[in-house]
């Protein structure tokens, strides 16, 4: 990895409904301190409280219908076969 | 970490029933009707053998056919003919790759594969952005689930005939969506380089996602050749594969493709979770519950890199692919549906998901 990359800052993205996505190299700790090693350069971060591999995100915040904004009230998708 | 990686040309152990790793090519299959046996012939015969029966067989069998999607000949026709661009197949000349009549005849089922396509799949339309309707497509998929079956009920035989019924994909796992690579610009590339890199092991390759299933694979008992099981399973196993060859081959469908990774992985780390505990259940090893595990963690990352950076990506920069984003989203809703439902719906009847018992 160039000298470049690895200077870049850390980031972090909130996922609408979803985990935290986390970029960049930090260091991770557990509910009792201990070390956490990511196994891949971008994980997710689990933020509905439901996952079973906390700290990362497992997609069980679809299972318990977290949600960071009110749901719309018009579907996202429809069907062009739809009147 | 140094990793020694030797040329992959290990062809010596190609006879050993559990080799160390994937064995490509793929043996050549046995037909299942008239278009599959007349390119098996041409496959195996002189290079310069006529073509006319071959593209005779698949007019007919595709005027005759009243749902190409489960049509057994026509399918392995197609995978056969995709498979060249893969792994190729074991004793069939490279040449037939680019063999312009052999792509005639392809184009002629391709054509008829997409047509069934495009009347059997709805077409969504986002009413915001495409990623949220991506979501919302995927919440409203609720066909019969195989991992809760896997997870609560499914037997030990009952799960190597799903592990089998993998290995066609799985064993080339992402490949077909990397053809997409060099059609997509920018932050669509990006991202779809990001989410492969890490299908591709990050740079280890005993991480690949494709050996990691070698392994579950080996860990179960099953043969981790590729194709091994090529005569065991059935059609729809065929058509799942083709969608993504389909999509993957052609530029003018890279918005499908990336819409199909997009599906792909948006369903993925729940069910794995589910495949995990079943196996547990039933006693398998970590070898085996690995891959399930790797994909929890993994795929609930490539969910948000696949929905938002890859599919949202590109529906901005070109628009006018949202509605085949959606499409190839869709497709890979119904036909892997078709897939594993249908798997379900036999185990729940008290039947084997396999034209053949494994050996
Ligand atoms: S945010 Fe995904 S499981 Fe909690």
């Amino acid at each position: 990895m160039s000298a470049e990359a690895s200077a870049q800052p850390v980031s972090i993205t909130a996922c609408p409904d979803g985990p935290l996505l986390v970029r960049g190299d930090l260091a991770l700790f557990d509910d009792d301190g201990r070390p956490v090693q990511p196994t891949r350069r971008t994980f997710a971060l689990c933020r509905c409280g439901a996952s079973a591999i906390r700290p990362f995100c497992d997609g069980s915040h679809k299972l318990v219908g977290f949600r960071t904004s009110p749901p719309s009230r018009s579907p996202a998708v429809t069907f062009d076969d739809e009147p | 970490m140094t990793i020694t990686a030797e040329p992959g040309h290990d062809i010596a152990t190609s006879g050993a029933p559990h080799s160390a790793s994937p064995m490509r090519p793929m043996a050549l299959p046995s037909p299942r009707g008239p278009v599959s046996t007349e390119l098996v012939g041409l496959f195996t015969g002189p290079r310069q053998a006529p073509l006319q029966g071959c593209a005779d067989a698949a007019t007919e069998s595709l005027a005759a056919s009243d749902d190409m999607l489960a049509d057994d000949d026509l399918q392995l026709a197609l995978f056969l003919m995709y498979e060249l661009h893969y792994g190729g197949i074991e004793g069939v000349s490279d040449a037939w790759e680019w063999d312009p009549r052999l792509l005639a005849v392809r184009e002629t089922i391709e054509r008829a594969f997409e047509a069934a396509l495009r009347g059997a799949v709805r077409q969504p339309v986002a009413t915001r952005e495409v990623p949220e309707a991506l979501f919302a497509l995927v919440e409203a998929d609720d066909g019969p689930s195989l991992s809760a079956f896997v997870e609560r009920d499914a037997t030990s035989e009952q799960v190597l005939e799903i592990l089998a019924c993998r290995t066609i994909y799985t064993l080339k796992e992402a490949d077909p969506h990397s053809w997409a690579i060099p059609r997509l610009h920018a932050r669509a590339k990006a991202a779809l380089v990001e989410i492969q890199a890490d299908e591709y092991g990050g740079g280890r390759p005993e991480r690949l996602h494709a050996t990691i299933f070698a392994n579950a694979l080996r860990g179960a008992g099953l043969d981790d050749r590729y194709g091994a099981y090529a005569d065991h399973v059935p059609v729809e196993v065929y058509t799942s594969m083709n969608l993504m060859s389909l999509f993957g081959l052609h530029r003018r469908l890279r918005g499908a493709i990336v819409g199909h990774l997009a599906a792909y992985e948006m369903t993925s780390s729940l069910p794995c979770r589910a495949y995990a505990k079943g196996l547990r259940r039933l006693g398998f090893g970590a070898a085996v519950t690995d891959y399930f595990d790797e994909h929890v963690e993994a795929d609930a990352v490539h969910e948000q890199l696949a929905a938002r950076d890859l599919a949202g990506s590109l529906a901005e920069d070109e628009p006018q692919l949202a509605g085949d984003i959606l499409f190839g989203a869709a497709a890979c809703l119904a036909i892997d549906g078709r897939l594993w439902g249908g798997l379900r719906e036999r185990f729940e009847r008290g039947e084997s998901a396999l034209r053949m018992p494994l050996p």
